[in-house]
């Protein structure tokens, strides 16, 4: 499998970066990992003719913390975030949703920032981020902007990043002490995409639920979060499954996934509510 | 498209080749540079027979280009024999537990299993399975596969106790 020829470009500066895309347009795109677009250059389902590999850009690596957040470098891989301790003890749901990401080698190469970008419905942090309140910031030829999870998806492989613009960083507030949590999901095998994914937050009076894999976009639903923070299982799991919208396909029927999602975001309460402390 | 000059230390060893920039590593290793150790299974990035180690990661090497991995250290299977060229623990003990059947999977496991060895030194059962699931086997059901690994690690702790 061999994909069409492109132009090799790997910048130590993302204004540089900016300036590869400006001149070339649509015809230039950026690589984190490569995981999601390399396989889609093999099958010549993307095609480019330049290619901007981001590794060598500092700016886009590390995790940084506060009294208040985290922010990770859009660069920061899935097993870089894994094996990050600091990490795990603020915000461990974000290494319990990454161990069920793909398999190993996939995540020494998937970053964060790829997985957020690249606007796969497929994808586990993008719901992850939107329970989480995360806050993604983007610099393009017009200066740097930050847009928050839950405004970011607007259809499948359709974000509010605009092309000339490179994700580098993501936000996200670190919950109170003893604010329970999970990601609980569905999948047919190791490596495959969920059939149904929930991320839950809870503590504190309030609550927070997340679907993935159940629309064209993840589904952070309002309703659901503070039914859930009122004690009402029910009808967080009613408001959650009245707000996604599953296609079918390979995963199986509409009814089969509004089943497993049902299955899974109770498993994801009951997981997050046992946490509670 | 002009070729890339690509330069990598394989093994221990400087090598360089003039590759387009759309090479995949696993193209450039194996017919550039006629290392054939790392397979070509499913060219998909599922099967895992292609596992190279790049910096100290396990990587897919067909779903990595040539100009990613320009300057860096890479380890196939043939990097982990013994300096006298007799074969390296995981390799020896993936013959004495019969980790292999018809034999198209094992570079891919060896090279994968050694890095999950060199950050889990004891892994359990369950590490095993879980830091090899992105290496598939079609014949021997994992089993063997799991008790070579596992005896890898027995081997090179009792190495490692023995040279203390």
């Amino acid at each position: 499998m061999i994909p069409a020829n492109f132009e090799y470009h790997r910048p130590s500066e993302i204004s540089a970066a900016i300036g590869i895309i400006q001149q070339h347009g649509d015809e230039a795109r950026v690589v984190a990992g490569g995981h999601s677009l390399i396989p889609m250059m093999k099958l010549r389902m993307a095609e480019m003719g330049h290619l901007v590999d981001l590794q060598d850009i500092e700016e886009l690596k590390g995790i940084e913390f506060s009294d208040s957040s985290v922010v990770m470098g859009a660069m920061t891989t899935q097993h870089e975030l894994i094996d990050n301790a600091d990490l795990a003890s603020r915000l461990p749901i974000l290494r319990e949703a990454a161990l069920q990401i793909a398999d190993p080698q996939v995540r020494y190469m998937g970053t964060v920032g790829g997985n957020v970008a690249n606007g796969d419905p497929g994808n586990d942090m993008p719901g992850l981020m939107q329970c989480l309140n995360a806050t993604f910031e983007v610099v393009g030829p017009d200066g740097r902007r930050s847009i928050p999870a839950r405004d970011f998806y607007e259809a499948a492989y359709f974000t509010a990043r605009e092309d000339e613009e490179i994700l580098t960083k993501i936000s996200i507030p670190v919950p109170a002490t003893g604010t329970g949590y999970a990601y609980e999901k569905q999948k047919r095998k190791i490596g495959d995409y969920a059939t149904a994914a929930s991320a839950v937050m809870i503590g504190n009076g309030a609550a927070s639920i997340a679907m993935t894999n159940l629309s064209d976009t993840p589904i952070w639903s309002e309703a659901a979060g503070t039914a859930l923070a009122a004690g009402d299982v029910d009808g967080a799991v009613a408001a959650a499954l009245d707000a996604i919208d599953p296609q079918e396909d390979m995963r199986g029927p509409v009814e089969f996934k509004k089943h497993v999602a049902g299955v899974i975001l109770r498993r994801a309460i009951a997981r997050a509510q046992s946490r509670v402390g | 498209m002009s070729k890339m000059h690509v330069k990598l230390n394989l093994n221990g060893e400087e090598v360089e080749g003039l590759a387009e920039p759309r090479t995949l590593l696993i193209h450039f290793l194996r017919e550039n540079l006629k290392v054939t150790g790392p397979h070509i299974g499913c060219e998909t990035s599922h099967c895992g027979a292609c596992t190279v180690d790049i910096d100290g990661k396990s990587v897919k090497s067909c779903t990595v280009f040539v100009g990613q991995v320009n300057g860096k250290d890479v380890t196939t299977v043939e990097g982990l024999v013994n300096d006298d060229g007799s074969l390296g623990i995981i390799q020896e003990m993936f013959r004495e537990h019969h980790g292999l059947q018809c034999g198209f999977c094992t570079p891919g496991m060896i090279t994968r299993a050694h890095r999950l060895l060199q950050e889990n030194p004891n892994p359990t059962e369950k590490d095993i399975r879980f830091g090899m699931a992105g290496n598939l086997c079609r014949c021997t059901g994992y089993q063997n596969i799991v008790k070579a690994i596992a005896a890898s690690a027995d081997m090179m702790n009792a190495q490692k106790e023995a040279a203390e």
